[in-house]
């Protein structure tokens, strides 16, 4: 009996072994190697000393150029997630309220772009906005301009390539959420008196929080640790903390300096992470499905 | 409060025909059901009164007033939906004050009104609670005061009993209705349960395939049934073929195989008219199962059991009877009988109605 209950008690870590292991040796143990790294110094390009300085440290503190880039990256990550929710909300509700028999078709097409690279797919939009592109064609073909508009290589064009490549994840978020609502609460609403965006306000709104909120959470984790984006669709000033970690491994060869940066958006990202889930109370809501 | 109309009210969804010419009359006050099988209409109905589905063709007044073009939110009504619908992320205060504060009332007024409501459904103090943390029946007895605390016109059940266990289902029915003569609102009650409308109803409308079979109150409806279909959906009868023998003028003779001729009352066999044959509908349990060779009351014929089902209290027979079988069901009286007895079944005259051949 004891033995039979000894092993019950064991059952929960086996089954959480794999995970557990996964995250040991491919996030933890790859990223006490960085933080070990961002000690060492940089002697030259490409080459480093054993050591344990703080000099890394000390520049990432006392250089405004990282400061710049970690309000930059907080701002746009806050626009880009504050506009997926908007945009990735009314799709969201449309496919999960649609009396549309083949509704998995709908989502198929959301899933469609994910078969493209998501670099191929980012280029495309040179295609469309660039100066000989198909907007500022259509634009000029039609006489409302008479020179091309510069409309890539900015900050508008980093925003609308996020929006491009993160909206699906905001959209499956939410819809998830909305499809589990009770179809009958709206109407239930409405004939106590609420108007349509009235019962949408109190009732569907609050109950899709759960997935709003994760899609949120998703899209900013996912454009504060981006750098490809900026890199293809921005310009000279449009880049990102991940840029600067780019720039230090890739371009500057300064290992140490890309260890320290690295470490730092991991624990920016992560402690947003833990602020967010705190403020949304993320485990408050879920106290009305018991 | 007032009471519902239907005028020559239709409703189509594409190239399917829901509902057709409804002219139905739901008087003030009274407790009305749409009672009939799943995809009868009678759910289209209560959506179309509710201001959920818009009629294709008719008028609908409440009070004398047409709603058609009223939206939903003005148009005053309770709905009790099946699934009861509360909020989930809404105490049980806040689920029935909701409609409340569309309608000016907040602060005190609306705790008062809220405890009074709770009062009525007799679950006071559950306030503070979520919807999650009470039962089924507590759930619905919760939608139903946040239906009635905005004292709506007309109270729409949509199968409000459906969703709760057996012993549960007949506890609300009494005090569901108990509520709504106390508080004499005009109730219309859909449900495919038989017994349901009939231990509730003021009046019931039987339909079927989007049309009304009968209207009439519950003992008219289940001891005079207008058709077969309304014969055979309010418990089980027996229909039987039978030709007229002869007449006079209280009473119809009718040839009934095995059993010879059995003079029914003329009010008995109203639609019959002037035809020589007929279908005569007899209840289960109004045919008596008698031993063998027992000289009971009535016209009596021969048969054998060929199963029994044993329901405590009483027991369904299937009796065969020449090539006809019989549903029988009787107390029990003693013993039950068994499978293979040679049994006698008897017909009182007074339990038959009549109806026309094609009927």
């Amino acid at each position: 009996m004891a033995d039979a209950d000894a092993a019950l008690d064991r059952r929960p870590w086996f089954l959480l072994a794999p995970a557990l292991l996964a995250i040991a040796f491919l996030v933890i143990v790859p990223m006490s190697f960085i933080l070990v790294y961002s000690f060492y110094e940089n002697v030259d390009l490409a080459v480093d000393k054993v050591a344990f300085q703080f000099s890394n440290w000390q520049a990432l503190f006392h250089d405004s150029y990282y400061r710049v880039a970690i309000w930059k990256t907080l701002r746009l990550s806050v626009i880009v997630t504050m506009l997926a929710a908007v945009l990735g909300y009314i799709p969201a509700y449309f496919i999960a309220m649609t009396t549309f028999r083949h509704r998995w078709l709908l989502l198929l097409l959301l899933i469609l772009p994910f078969w493209v690279s998501f670099i191929i797919r980012t280029m495309s939009w040179i295609h469309i906005l660039g100066n000989e592109g198909a907007l500022n064609g259509i634009l000029m073909w039609l006489g409302l301009i008479q020179a091309p508009l510069q409309m890539m290589y900015q900050e508008g064009t980093v925003i609308i390539g996020f929006l491009h490549v993160f909206l699906p994840y905001m959209i499956l978020n939410v819809y998830v959420s909305l499809e589990g609502i009770d179809r009958n609460l709206e109407p239930a609403a409405r004939t106590l008196g609420a108007t349509p965006w009235q019962a949408f306000r109190e009732v569907t709104l609050p109950l899709s929080m759960p997935g709003l909120a994760a899609g949120c959470l998703l899209v900013f984790v996912l454009t504060g640790g981006s750098y490809v984006t900026p890199l293809i669709l921005g310009g000279p000033r449009d880049f990102l903390f991940g840029n600067l970690i780019h720039d230090a491994v890739v371009s500057e060869l300064n290992w140490p300096m890309g260890a320290t940066l690295s470490f730092t958006l991991l624990v920016l990202l992560g402690l947003v992470v833990v602020a967010y889930s705190r403020v949304m109370g993320l485990n408050q809501l879920s106290k009305a499905f018991r | 409060m007032a009471g519902v109309e239907l005028k020559n009210v239709e409703k189509s969804f594409g190239a399917v025909t829901a509902v057709k010419g409804l002219d139905i009359t739901f008087e003030e006050g009274s407790f009305t059901t749409l009672l009939g099988p799943s995809g009868c209409g009678k759910t289209t109905i209560l959506r179309m009164v509710a201001g959920l589905e818009a009629p294709t063709a008719g008028d609908i007044l409440v009070g004398g007033t047409r709603i058609n073009d009223v939206p939903i939110h003005k148009r005053n009504l309770g709905l009790v939906f099946q699934n009861y619908a509360l909020f989930p992320h809404r105490t049980i205060g806040q689920n029935i004050a909701f409609g409340l504060k569309y309608r000016g009332v907040s602060g005190s007024d609306a705790a008062a009104k809220v405890k009074a409501a709770l009062d009525i459904v007799r679950l006071p103090g559950v306030e503070d609670r979520y919807p999650a943390q009470l039962s089924g029946g507590q759930q619905q007895r919760i939608a139903l005061a946040r239906a009635i605390v905005i004292e709506p016109d007309v109270l729409l059940l949509d199968e409000p009993l459906s969703a709760l266990d057996a012993n549960l289902r007949e506890e609300m029915r009494v005090e569901l209705k108990a509520i709504q003569h106390r508080i004499g609102v005009t109730s219309i009650f859909v449900t495919h349960d038989q017994s349901e409308a009939l231990a509730m109803s003021d009046k019931i409308i039987v339909m079927s395939a989007g049309k009304v079979q009968q209207v009439g109150a519950p003992e008219e409806v289940y001891n005079s049934p207008a058709n077969e279909f309304v014969a055979n959906f309010l418990g089980a009868s027996n229909i039987l073929d039978v030709r007229v023998a002869g007449s006079d003028r209280d009473a119809i003779g009718l040839e009934v195989p095995h059993f010879g001729v059995i003079s029914v009352p003329r009010a008995r066999a109203a639609g019959l008219g002037d035809a020589k044959s007929g279908r005569l509908v007899i209840r289960a349990e109004k045919l008596k199962l008698l031993p063998a060779g027992d000289a009971g009351a009535g016209v009596l014929a021969q048969g054998v059991v060929r199963a029994v089902d044993y329901q405590g209290q009483i027991a369904r027979y299937f009796v065969q009877v020449g090539d006809m079988e019989l549903q029988i069901m009787n107390m029990i009286d003693g013993r039950p009988f068994s499978a293979g007895d040679a049994t006698t079944v008897a017909i009182d005259p007074r339990d038959c109605s009549v109806l026309p051949a094609d009927g």
